[in-house]
């Protein structure tokens, strides 16, 4: 049922849901090597990432930008497009917002910073459009654009910050952006902002758009079968472009939000992989809005944790990272948990 | 001759389903038993337990007159089963002969003897008239010959039983012809085959005796020679078939569409489509009758917009439509069954609801305010179409890939039916499909002539052509070759210029013409 594909039901929750639970328990076993004992390290890492209000908004925090980049990858893998450039996207999209953001100081904050936000997006969008429109008009494979353009994003984007827009003090970054431009901080001391609010809206907005629009049928109809939707009257290269722009714009609200957010500044590659890190959250979330969600909050939960963890116990932080490589191996290999848990169905 | 195969009183189970209700046959030694029944019927099922894939929930079976236990497909090759499946397992990067003997490798100081594999596959082939070279990478090789690798690596390992799956779904008449030939030579030589098919002509073609399979019963056995088309029919179906449509005859009216010195390329750039000139009218069946592979579909598609043609006019009610794309010129009027359902015609990961608006998705009333879907009229829409169509299960929200052959191509006539077209063009419509499903869309697609649709159907069944058609085209070489009155048809005028034969020599000179080619 259509509906069975929408919804996360509980044969689409065994993969992600027994893939974390492998992925921990293969965790646990480096935790003994290290001489812990993995119940209270993994404890420590609950209580960190959720034990109190603040430790909440923490994980929010390291989740919002992984909200967006993971619902970006997975809006391009619904036309059946693997966009590997959502890092490159957010280094574009957080750049021109603080461009944005360091200029116009005379704006009301009703004005800056919603222009601030819009134009990262549009920078984002049309720097995705460029594989996109590759693939769309000559078949070139958008994995290998996707990546060259990462590139092109990370030396664009040293030069800016080094460059023409290099603040006043010696660090590689921008000055501080106007307040007027800045997402508010919600629960200080954490740096939980106004972003998640607009991660929240992107959720719902992407959702609808996928499945109560007719783009979005023509979209996962270019994905699912790209010779129908054809003969269907769809336009492949058109949706596929759009998919890229729409992916692209998505993941580099992720860098908008560092960047007005969290930094208050465009910082030289302040991005701790989140572009990569969402293709993972794509991937454990089934390229699914409410998939995403969970699964962002995971990775941000584990950042969190981590972080405690390494602090409190004899395990270091690098388990987390040990931990998430895991988990998307296990979702790769879906097969391998389908027959590790028995099914009620016997032919 | 007494029973090789004695299959009594085997049932199984499936969620849901009684696959093969307590049915017992008896296959005699030495004969071509052909294993008939709609799809779903439960042919497939009973053969695999024969051949130990699946386990019989009840039920035994003999061999030789003694009860045997097959576990696996291991048993059955031991016991000298053998079976060809509708899907082949092959290894595409061996040899043809490689494939033949993975697994039952002949050994000399315990390395595979290549050679004397390649001298055994070679001297089987030709003993049964399997024509095919044993070093040839399967890679390279057409479905036909995958087919013969797969008959081989049965009678490498010494069947004396032989199973085929369908056999002839994947074939060409030619291919199929040719499959039959290899048949009787097996049974001359002594090979039991249980032939599965659904098509009642090769039955009769081909079989000693008949078996009928209906929702997992056995209906009964008959000597071929005994029983006909009609009976069989009615056995498979349950009910009285009309073998041939009825219908009044066409009255045309205006032309709808005309197609003029049309040239088209295929994929690799080379001229498919020469020079065609087709003129379809209201309210006629246009049939070009064609060995596939002979330009139609690259006319299909160019006349769809699909694909771009290089040269040449297609006019509707004269107006040119050769330069606009798929979505206008469906517009305009144009409904088309193509002719690869899985690839063309339908998006197995949608729903039945969302399969039957393709096309229609950018329309009212399916889309409100110009871009969100309208869920109350998509539903409305299949709930209808699915009950007017007889699409079962009547589950619109049912994912299309649920659904079996027949009721997925039924769907796709349901979508281009109702939108009803000015102008149709049908494609293999009732390709794979079991008695009952062609019926009825042959019954629907002279139902759209007699609304006054223009009709232009292409199929490689002559019988379907025939029955359906009002004027004839025959193409070949991407030309047509000739255009003649139905009436004026019959199966062998046209199997005769299908293959290139000279429209001008008179019917009594046909042989000679061919040959003279
Ligand atoms: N592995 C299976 N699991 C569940 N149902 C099956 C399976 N194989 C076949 N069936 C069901 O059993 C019935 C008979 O199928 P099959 O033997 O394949 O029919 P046929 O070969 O005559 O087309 C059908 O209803 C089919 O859906
Ligand atoms: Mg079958």
């Amino acid at each position: 049922m259509e509906l069975q594909q929408r919804s996360l039901t509980s044969r689409n929750l065994l993969v992600p849901i027994g893939s974390v639970v492998l992925a921990l328990l293969v965790g646990s076993i480096f935790i003994l090597v290290v001489g812990e004992n993995p119940l209270y390290a993994y404890r420590v890492l609950l209580v960190e990432s959720f034990g109190s209000i603040n430790n909440i908004a923490g994980t929010l925090q390291r989740s919002t930008p992984l909200i967006f980049t993971g619902l970006g990858v997975a809006f391009a893998f619904r036309c059946g497009l693997f966009n590997i450039g959502a890092e490159g996207q957010l280094y574009v999209g957080g750049m021109v917002a603080a461009i944005i953001g360091v200029s116009f100081g005379n704006l009301p904050g009703l004005i800056h910073l919603p222009i601030a936000v819009f134009a990262g997006m549009l920078a984002g969008g049309l720097w995705a459009a460029i594989p996109g429109i590759l693939k769309a008009k000559l078949g070139v494979h958008e994995v290998i654009n996707t990546i060259m353009m990462n590139f092109v994003a990370y030396y664009l984007t040293d030069f800016l910050v080094t460059g023409p827009f290099h603040g006043g003090r010696w660090a590689p970054e921008t000055d501080r952006v106007f307040p007027t431009a800045v997402l508010e901080r919600i629960l200080p001391p954490s740096r939980l902002n106004t972003g998640i609010f607009l991660a929240i809206v992107a959720l719902v907005v992407v959702y609808i758009v996928l499945w109560k629009t007719k783009t979005g049928y023509e979209i996962r109809a270019v994905g699912l079968n790209p010779s129908a939707a054809e003969y269907g009257g769809i336009s492949v290269a058109r949706n596929m472009v759009l998919a890229m722009v729409i992916s692209g714009a998505v993941a580099s609200l992720a860098g908008v939000e560092q960047v007005l957010g969290v930094h208050g500044r465009f910082i030289q590659r302040f991005s701790p992989d989140l572009g990569f890190i969402g293709i993972a959250v794509a991937l454990l979330g089934k390229n699914h809005p409410v998939g995403v969600f969970f699964a962002a909050v995971l990775f941000g939960a584990l950042r969190t944790g981590g972080a405690a963890m390494d602090r409190l116990t004899d395990v270091p932080r690098e388990l987390v990272v040990i931990i998430q490589a895991m988990i998307i191996m296990f979702v790769a290999a879906d097969e391998l948990i389908r027959r590790l848990v028995p099914r009620r169905r016997k032919a | 001759m007494g029973n090789v195969l004695e299959i009594d009183r085997i049932t199984k189970r499936f969620p849901g389903v009684v696959a093969n209700d307590a049915v017992s046959l008896d296959v005699e030694a030495g004969e071509i038993h052909a294993l008939v029944g709609e799809n779903g019927s439960g042919k497939s099922t009973l053969m695999n337990i024969v051949y130990g894939l699946y386990q019989a929930d009840s039920g035994e079976i003999r061999l030789n007159g003694e009860r045997v236990e097959i576990d696996d497909p291991r048993d059955a090759i031991n016991l000298g089963l053998g079976m060809v499946f509708q899907h082949f397992m092959l290894v595409d990067t061996l040899t043809v002969a490689e494939n033949v003997i993975l697994r039952a490798e002949p050994q000399k100081f315990r390395f595979v003897d290549y050679r004397k594999a390649e001298q055994e596959v070679a001297r089987l082939a030709d003993a049964y008239g399997l024509r095919i070279d044993p070093r040839a990478k399967v890679a390279d090789i057409s479905v036909g010959q995958e087919q013969r690798v797969e008959i081989l690596k049965a009678l490498y390992r010494r069947a004396k039983v032989l199973i085929l799956d369908e056999p002839t779904a994947v074939l060409t008449p030619q291919e199929t012809e040719e499959l039959f030939q290899v048949m009787r030579n097996l049974r001359e030589q002594g090979t039991t085959i249980v032939f599965i098919t659904h098509k009642i002509k090769e039955v009769l073609a081909i079989s000693d005796r008949v078996s009928v399979l209906r929702r997992g019963k056995l209906v009964g056995t008959r000597s071929t020679a005994e029983t006909g088309h009609k009976e069989l029919a009615e056995m498979m179906v349950g009910r009285e078939v009309l073998l041939r449509v009825e219908k009044e005859p066409a009255k045309p009216g205006a032309p709808v569409a005309e197609i003029s010195g049309l040239y088209v390329d295929d994929q690799r750039g080379t001229a498919a489509v020469k020079d065609v000139s087709l003129k379809i009218r209201q309210g006629e069946v246009v049939g070009i009758a064609g060995v596939e592979g002979n330009g139609q579909q690259e006319l299909v598609e160019a006349i769809t917009g699909l694909t771009t043609a290089r040269t040449g006019k297609v006019l509707l009610h004269g107006e040119p439509i050769q330069h606009l794309g798929p979505m206008r010129i469906k517009r305009k009027g144009i409904s088309y069954i193509p002719e690869d359902r899985h690839k063309r015609g339908l998006i197995l990961d949608y729903n039945v609801a969302d399969n039957l608006i393709l096309g229609l998705h950018t329309q009212p009333p399916f889309v409100e305010h110009r871009l969100f879907r309208s869920e109350r009229h998509i539903a409305e829409h299949a709930r209808k179409l699915v009950e007017e169509y007889d699409i079962r299960p009547p589950n619109p929200e049912l994912l299309m890939y649920t659904l079996s052959g027949g009721n997925q191509q039924k769907a796709i006539v349901a979508r281009e039916f109702s939108r009803r077209p000015e102008f149709l063009i049908c494609s293999q419509p009732t390709r794979g499909l079991d008695i009952g499903a062609i019926e009825f869309i042959h019954r629907e697609i002279i139902r759209q002539r007699d609304r006054g649709t223009a009709i232009l159907l292409v199929s490689a069944e002559l019988d379907e052509i025939l029955s359906l058609s009002d004027t004839i085209a025959v193409m070949y070489d991407g030309k047509i070759v000739a255009v003649l009155p139905a009436q004026e048809a019959d199966e062998r005028r046209l199997g005769y210029l299908m293959l290139g034969g000279d429209p001008h020599l008179p019917e009594g000179d046909a042989e000679r013409g061919v040959t003279a080619t």
